[in-house]
């Protein structure tokens, strides 16, 4: 590999890891808030311990995204300083904005909360989870303007002295259609990936004290939400990556001719070449409907495309890898269905369950009778409640950003004009075993701390020994 | 504009090293100032609820630099490409330690999370010092703005040069020396005891090696900044600890000044051909995203000083290293 290839590995690793830990952080910021309110409002001890419990999982994860955000703050001089110097007008403030605006207020208020159970004043304790839940929405919103303007550029001007990009409109930036529509969509995901740990968690210990059982179910109802924003909003998002991007989205589907009434396929086996797969299983009109929003649309091929931005850009290839966008697509959407089937039938099987009267009350058939408790098999295979969502928010992103290919930010610069020119093989080699090798490590020691945490008490034993009387510093 | 820009990022730059100096100080002396597991918590546990708040101004700092001076953030990280890299590992490692070690009930978790903080801190802190020794001398910058050199050596060999060592050794001793004088100001007990002790003798010795340096280089901020930290040294044995703090963190802001403004309105020097530098203008970003930023930095910026005052504030109480049946 050149020292592009080994770049744009680094950049992948270090991102995608990044993105496993965050959407966890997002989503349990706001349950712990929403436990809290819930122990304000009813007084009842169960909603406080899971807040505190919640809460030291947000803590620990929180930690990961914190120290491997830092790294992602410097990827772009780092590996990408052409990029840097080129898009620095956009990228620049953006960044800083978020740091100032939603970083700042995550960490500084995290802390007062997790350290000022007894500092603070009852309200303005819960005022303070409050406040790091909407920096987390902030923070996200912001990166994902960053990103949003690489999929579908707008706000910018090229300046023909400098040769650089400069931004002309903020509030432009920040009302990206692409964006508008990607914020759900990862806001949903980010749900279904923070439901999907504390419904697994709940599962897990629910023998260990009864709240794990609600642990469970709000986790289950988490993840159910999320899965439904996720669908919609991605739905939406594919238009108008359709309209933006249309030869990301015939890549999505292998699709070579312009063709109208264009079928999904849900599985395919064989090449992804010119001629069609020997197998597939074919949804008719699907695709169209997905691209265009009529199951009779017309969605454009990769030939043509392809055509007709060598017509635009000059000769070259701008058709992306083709079967890592047809299957991570597939991958994205199956996971995420998946992750909404196990929360639904972890809710159904809830013994508890008002369904569960309803149904024997109205003498429903077998099939629609609850389960009586968590079934084994489930249990066995709690794990996939975490690992689902975290997988289709991983194939989304590698979808998203390696069917951008060739494009940098489409459009205006491809990948080869950003890479940092002065770099050589071994310092990239070197990163990157160095960042795979401490992130492993981090991992490990993050899911050996979950598993402790959630194998403590849920309501803590007091102390034998305290600590001598506080005075004040200052 | 650019020149308050440039204000502006020194500011985050000055915030950053003093803040996260004492965190890193900390980490360096928990494991030497604790002498059980109790104590070396009770250190720690004195920065638990700052050092993530202090960490965002090195977001800060750098989102800054990228914003206002997009063409010196691209050179400086690819140009220091391994050290940066090294660097965000060992925060990594840090910044996990730290927030991992109170998690586990187990000795040797923690005695291994106190070990890492203290090596990782150590680490960054030495990294950081040949960073800025590097800063102030300059780096090969060819005439794209990017520095030459092949394999490894490219980014690794400018931290073998004297200014780099000096630099290193210098960032060790005001971070031991911001540590401790902090431990003094927020512990009872032993270890605030011994963290005194070790204020006052490192305050004589770094005022004496930093006017040595004064001397050499003919830099008055460097001269100031021995004043100041015999000052603390002197105030640390008075325990006027605050006081002492407030020195140590002076001088720490004055040298950090100090490399930034070296050479005027070059902001990275090219050791090549001076006219390869990069200057405040050359490296600036346009008005409107300068302007952006300004709106931004005028608007945000107060609410943030003010809300981290306010958490210093509520975290007032010293914390014990000694305990007590209850
Ligand atoms: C749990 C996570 C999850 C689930 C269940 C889905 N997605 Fe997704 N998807 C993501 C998580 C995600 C993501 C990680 O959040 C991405 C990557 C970039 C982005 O904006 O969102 C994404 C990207 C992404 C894109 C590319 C956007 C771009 O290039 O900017 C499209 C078209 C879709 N999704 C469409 C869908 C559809 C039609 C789904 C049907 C159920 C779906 N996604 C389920
Ligand atoms: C929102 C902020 C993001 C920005 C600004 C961003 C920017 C970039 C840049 C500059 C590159 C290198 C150029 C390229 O290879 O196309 C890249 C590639 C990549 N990014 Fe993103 N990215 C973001 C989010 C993510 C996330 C969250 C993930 C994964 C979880 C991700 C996955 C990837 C992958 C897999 C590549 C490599 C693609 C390839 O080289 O073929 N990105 N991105
Ligand atoms: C490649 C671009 C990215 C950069 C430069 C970046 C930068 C950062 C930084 C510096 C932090 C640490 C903040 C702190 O110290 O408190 C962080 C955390 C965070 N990032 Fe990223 N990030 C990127 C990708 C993403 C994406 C794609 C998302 C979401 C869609 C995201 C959402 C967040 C959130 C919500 C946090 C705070 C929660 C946490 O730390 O776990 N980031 N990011």
């Amino acid at each position: 590999m050149d020292v592009l290839d080994l770049t744009r590995l680094q950049f992948a690793v270090v991102t995608i890891y990044h993105y496993l830990f965050v959407p966890v952080s997002i989503c349990l910021s706001a349950t712990a808030a929403g436990f809290q309110l819930a122990w304000m409002r009813t007084g009842r001890d169960k909603y406080l311990h899971l807040t505190k419990f919640t809460g030291k999982l947000l803590i620990v994860t929180f930690a990961i995204g914190v120290v491997t955000g830092l790294v992602q703050e410097f990827q772009f001089g780092l590996g990408w300083s052409a990029f840097a110097r080129f898009y620095g007008d956009v990228f620049g403030p953006t960044l800083a904005i978020e740091g100032m605006l939603a970083f700042f207020l995550e960490a500084t208020f995290l802390a007062l909360w997790y350290f000022g159970w007894d500092r603070l004043p009852r309200r303005i304790h819960a005022a303070t989870i409050v406040i790091v839940a909407v920096g987390t929405l902030l923070s996200a919103y912001i990166i994902l303007a960053a990103n949003s303007f690489m999929q579908n550029p707008v706000a910018y001007a090229l300046d023909e002295s400098t040769g650089r990009a400069h931004l002309t409109s903020f509030t432009e930036l920040l009302t990206n259609e692409v964006l508008l529509a990607a914020f759900p969509h990862t806001m949903g995901g980010a749900a279904m990936a923070g439901g999907g740990l504390l419904m697994a968690i709940g599962i897990w210990r629910v023998a260990a004290d009864p709240a794990f059982r609600t642990l469970s179910r709000v986790g289950a109802w988490v993840m159910l939400i999320g899965g439904a924003v996720t669908a919609i909003s991605g739905d939406h998002l594919g238009k108008v990556m359709t309209a933006v991007q249309p030869m990301k989205m015939a890549a999505a589907e292998a699709l070579y001719e312009t063709t109208t009434a264009a079928p999904f396929s849900v599985f395919a086996i064989g090449e992804l070449g010119h001629d069609r797969p020997f197998f597939s299983i074919e949804v008719p009109g699907l695709l169209s409907f997905l691209g265009t929003g009529s199951f009779g649309g017309t969605v454009q091929g990769i030939d043509d495309l392809q055509a007709a931005y060598v017509a635009q850009y000059g000769p070259g290839s701008y058709v992306p890898m083709i079967p890592v966008a047809f299957w991570t697509f597939r991958l994205m959407m199956g996971a995420g269905v998946l992750a909404m089937i196990l929360a639904a039938y972890h809710l159904w099987s809830l013994p508890d369950a008002r369904w569960g009267r309803f149904a024997l009350t109205r003498r429903l058939p077998r099939l629609l009778q609850p389960a009586q408790g968590t079934p084994r098999w489930l249990r066995r295979f709690v794990l996939l409640g975490p690992v689902l969502p975290a997988a289709a928010n991983t194939f989304g992103w590698i979808f998203t950003e390696t069917a951008r290919q060739p494009w940098l930010a489409f459009g205006i610069s491809t990948v080869a004009d950003g890479v940092s020119p002065g770099l050589t093989r071994a310092e990239v080699i070197v990163s990157l075993i160095g960042f795979t090798l401490i992130y492993g490590l981090l991992a490990v020691a993050w899911y050996r701390l979950v598993v402790h945490l959630s194998r403590k008490p849920l309501a803590p034993a007091p102390e034998a020994v305290a600590d001598a009387e506080p005075v004040p510093a200052y | 504009m650019i020149t308050s820009w440039f204000a502006v990022l020194v500011l985050a730059w000055v915030l950053y090293f003093v803040l996260e100096g004492f965190d890193f100080g900390v980490g360096i002396l928990a494991p030497v100032l604790g002498r059980d597991e109790h104590e070396r918590g009770a250190a720690i546990r004195t920065v638990g609820p700052f050092w993530d708040g202090n960490e965002v101004w090195l977001v800060a700092a750098v989102g800054v630099t990228f914003a206002a001076f997009p063409a010196w953030y691209a050179a400086l990280m690819s140009a220091l490409y391994l050290p940066m890299v090294a660097i965000l590992l060992l925060l990594a490692i840090r910044g996990v330690a730290l927030e991992f070690r109170g998690k586990h009930d187990s000795a040797t978790w923690r005695r291994r999370c106190d070990l890492l903080l203290a090596a990782s801190s150590g680490g960054i802190v030495l990294l950081w010092g040949a960073v800025l020794g590097v800063f102030v001398d300059g780096l090969a910058l060819g005439a794209d703005g990017e520095v030459t050199g092949t394999g490894l050596s490219r980014s690794l060999g400018p931290l073998f040069t004297p200014a780099a060592g000096l630099g290193a050794l210098a960032a060790v001793g005001a971070a031991i020396l911001l540590g401790a004088t902090f431990l003094a100001l927020r512990t009872t007990g032993p270890v605030r005891r011994r963290a005194r002790d070790v204020a006052r003798h490192t305050g004589t010795f770094g005022a004496v090696a930093l006017l040595l340096i004064g001397i050499g280089t003919g830099s008055r901020l460097t001269l100031a900044a021995a004043a100041i930290v015999f000052i603390a040294g002197l105030q640390a044995r008075r325990s006027r600890e605050a006081t002492s703090f407030a020195a140590v963190a002076t001088a720490v802001a004055a040298t950090v000044v100090a490399v930034f403004t070296t050479h005027g309105d070059v902001v990275l020097r090219s050791t090549l051909d001076p006219a390869w530098s990069l200057t405040r203008a050359s490296a600036a970003a346009g008005p409107e995203a300068l302007r952006l930023i300004t709106v931004a930095g005028v608007i945000i910026l107060p609410g943030v000083l003010i809300y981290q005052a306010w958490s210093y504030w509520v975290f007032r109480r010293r914390i014990a290293s000694d305990r007590v049946p209850s």
